[in-house]
């Protein structure tokens, strides 16, 4: 039988979505189910790793038959995830030992604190080009070791395993407790702060440095390569890709050349530029990290800059405050008048990430006079998300030593023209919108399809991509300059706001 | 000529009782005061939340006036609502029929390009949202003149002048031709033109409808005649599927559930 299509698995934070993609990158089926979100106590986040699985044994089955096709007509399957969320599970039976903690989740943080004032603690940076912060996978091991009796010994014989959501799905999709393959892909191992950054293998300093058990740990293999076959839910397909969700997105977005970037704008963002093959240490507060390894070729690294707000601004509008009922109003509002009237919002609602990293800074709005409408706060919302893609790309400029030429953009707010425009405007580079808005997805579809021969090589897959939208930037420099210098005036009156704890 | 529509009364009476006093009332109550079966009752209120008139408190259960009724008189659907619930079916529209798409809503007698996805070939082109295209020459256009009466009404009014303004010698000239035109449309579901807005330049358009049926805007194609219609000057088949499928993806979006 012909195999004429490549599905997808985005496993998202909450639903987990199959797509599956027909040769020329274009949507074919798409099924999709939530998962609950368990918050038992304050800052704690947690998913039911199980309930994932069985959501996926529904969705799986679901997307072939919407398209009307058997498994055989799939030549792969790529996985693209959340990122960082860790799941503990018994080998023998394959039921997880406890929750799965999500990567919002702040538990490990009196845990981290101590780790960093370890005089060891420099390591940590210097070998997985990481931080030391909850959210990261290593913490929450290692806390969970602690938390439950005995489980560290079991770890230690190999009767517990550790994994990323791409792996737990892996090992069920290849027989679980039956023959289950317990494989990462090298992106999802970059997050884990235990894998050093030039090996791409678990590094024995790092796994002393968190006291962690080299036997739980699955095996880490490139982002392109079959890893096996699905005995389960797609049997006899192979399982050819895997990536963290922004990872897959770059790929998506086939920023496959060095000095490529693509930004995903949705609640937060996340902008990341594929540096090369030579991993780039930042100065300005930028991640380094794994964009992605086709089988045996060298890895291609990129810098990762993360925004905490971008959209859940605009929500905050709509929820919060009610000035808008539906997000997308918020360009409207906006356009009822024609710039900021000197108002500036910058969201710190819970402190800056890159490239300031100040968890003191809170949210403030500046520049109020009696002119000021619902219009201009509006803009200032809008113009928020502009200037944060400025800061975020003036540092990956610096740090990679190479000027962006284009910014591909994709997630929900792309479809605010306005917004789009003032990217193009304060950063002075062209930003364009691909046709295929599902680029998590596609990326994870593309880089399984490659693996298998389904697209012959990366300029195939470049082929495919098309542009939809572009917007051209406008703005007069003297301006750009003018309202940059504001914005960072308006971001140091953010800085410092919490007051340091006695003691 | 029919009697009143008792459900229509049993609503209007809903509505006036939810106007008065607190303007926070549960079913009972509701039920009570206008001598209903709770089960009517619940499902007008039913009707009436879904249409965005009528509101029910999550945390108390009680109904009150919905924001939808206050906004009576303004826009329905925000257009940048509209290009946001479009914009996925817009994308897969412009893939498969491998022409640029646009969506236009109706402003003082002109189409408002509110979304536009390029051409999939990657040539350079740039964005038209917010330009302004006549209606009567385009296929967007024609929709919306066959299904939005106040359009048709500016429009209408213009023609009382004199002649339609002409673009080249297709474009549709007189009142007459225009009703036949929009009868056609109505008639079929979609509209097309071809050389009218200029030689050479084609559409492909169909309605996009919300909550009850309501015309909220058109989404088509458009490009070379050669490659929108076939030798005889008609629009390829498999085209106007493609453009009804994606109009009515982003129909059953909005809530019209019968298109």
């Amino acid at each position: 039988m012909t195999q004429r299509y490549v599905m997808s698995i985005d496993q998202g934070t909450t639903s987990t979505r199959c797509i599956l993609f027909d040769q020329r990158g274009r949507l074919v089926s798409v099924t999709q189910r939530e998962h609950k979100q368990h918050f038992p106590r304050p800052g704690w986040v947690e998913h039911d790793a199980v309930e994932i699985w069985r959501n996926l044994e529904r969705i799986g089955p679901e997307a072939l038959a919407q398209a009307g096709i058997g498994p055989g007509e799939v030549a792969a399957v790529g996985i693209a995830n959340q990122r960082e969320t860790t799941v503990l599970w018994d080998r023998r039976t394959g039921v997880p030992v406890a929750p799965a903690v999500v990567w919002q989740d702040t538990r490990t943080d009196t845990l981290v604190d101590e780790l960093s004032r370890r005089p060891d603690a420099h390591v940590v940076r210097e070998r997985c080009g990481l931080p030391l912060a909850t959210y990261f996978s290593a913490p929450t091991v290692r806390w969970l070791l602690d938390d439950t009796d005995g489980l560290r010994e079991r770890a230690e014989r190999g009767e517990v395993l550790f994994g990323t959501m791409e792996s737990w799905l892996i090992w069920n999709l290849t027989g679980g407790p039956d023959g289950g393959v317990h494989v990462t892909d090298v992106t999802n191992a970059s997050r884990t702060l235990l894998m050093n950054l030039r090996d791409l293998d678990w590094d024995p300093v790092l796994l002393g440095f968190f006291g962690i058990p080299r036997a739980m740990l699955p095996e880490i293999r490139p982002s392109s390569e079959t890893y096996g076959t699905a005995r389960r839910v797609l049997p006899g397909v192979r399982i050819s890709a895997a990536l963290g969700d922004q990872q897959a997105a770059l790929f998506g977005q086939t920023c496959f050349h060095r000095g490529e970037a693509k930004c995903t704008y949705g609640t937060g963002a996340f902008l990341l530029l594929n540096t090369g093959t030579e991993p780039v240490a930042s100065t300005h507060g930028l991640l380094t990290t794994v964009g992605y390894q086709i089988g045996d070729q060298p890895a291609v690294y990129a810098l990762e800059g993360s925004i905490a707000i971008t959209g859940a601004l605009v929500q905050w509008f709509r929820d919060r405050l009610g000035i808008i009922s539906t997000a997308p109003e918020i360009e409207t509002l906006a356009r009822t008048v024609d710039d900021n009237g000197g108002c500036y919002i910058v969201p710190a609602f819970s402190g800056l990430f890159a490239p300031h990293w100040r968890s003191e800074a809170r949210g403030v709005i500046v520049g109020l006079t009696s002119y000021i409408t619902k219009g201009h706060l509006a803009r200032a919302v809008l113009e928020a998300t502009g200037w944060q893609t400025r800061e975020v790309v003036d540092a990956m400029n610096a740090d990679a030593g190479i000027a962006l030429t284009t910014l591909k953009v994709d997630g929900g707010m792309t479809s605010d023209n306005l917004l789009m425009q003032f990217i193009a405007d304060v950063l002075d580079v062209p930003v364009v919108r691909p046709m295929v808005a599902e680029t998590v997805s596609l990326g994870a579809a593309y880089a399984a399809g490659l693996a298998v021969g389904y697209w012959p090589d990366l300029e195939g897959l470049r082929r495919n991509w098309h542009r939809a939208a572009q917007w051209t930037p406008a703005m007069d420099p003297e301006r750009r300059e003018d309202e940059y210098d504001n914005w960072r005036r308006a971001v140091e009156r953010a800085l410092g706001w919490i007051k340091p704890t006695a003691g | 000529m029919p009697g009143p529509v008792q459900s229509i009364e049993r609503a209007a009476a809903i509505l006036r009782l939810l106007a008065q006093g607190s303007g926070r009332l549960g079913l009972t109550e509701i039920a009570n005061s206008l001598g209903l079966a709770r089960g009517t009752a619940h499902g007008i209120l039913r009707t009436l939340q879904l249409v965005g008139f009528v509101e029910q408190d999550e945390a108390t259960g009680k109904y009150q006036l919905g924001a939808a009724l206050l906004h009576l008189g303004t826009s329905y659907l925000d257009v940048n609502e509209l290009r946001s619930r479009a914009i996925n079916w817009a994308d897969a529209l412009a893939a498969r029929s491998g022409e640029a798409v646009r969506i236009g809503t109706h402003l003082q007698g002109k189409v408002l390009v509110v979304h536009h996805v390029f051409r999939p070939d990657d040539s350079l082109q740039t964005l038209d949202v917010g330009m302004l295209l006549p209606m009567h020459a385009t296929a967007i256009g024609k929709v919306l003149l066959a299904y939005d009466a106040n359009a048709a009404a500016t429009v209408q009014d213009a023609v009382q002048d004199g002649e339609l303004e002409q673009f080249t010698r297709r474009t549709v000239r007189t009142h007459k031709e225009l009703s036949r035109a929009l009868a056609t449309v109505r008639e079929h579901g979609w509209a097309s033109d071809a050389d009218e807005a200029g030689m050479g330049e084609a559409g492909v358009a169909a309605p996009i409808r919300g909550y009850g049926g309501l015309v909220v805007g058109a989404m088509g194609i458009s490009g070379a005649t050669e490659r929108i219609c076939d030798s005889g000057g008609r629009p390829r088949p498999e085209l106007v599927g493609y453009v009804r499928d994606a109009a009515r993806a982003v129909s059953r979006d909005l809530g019209a559930s019968r298109w």
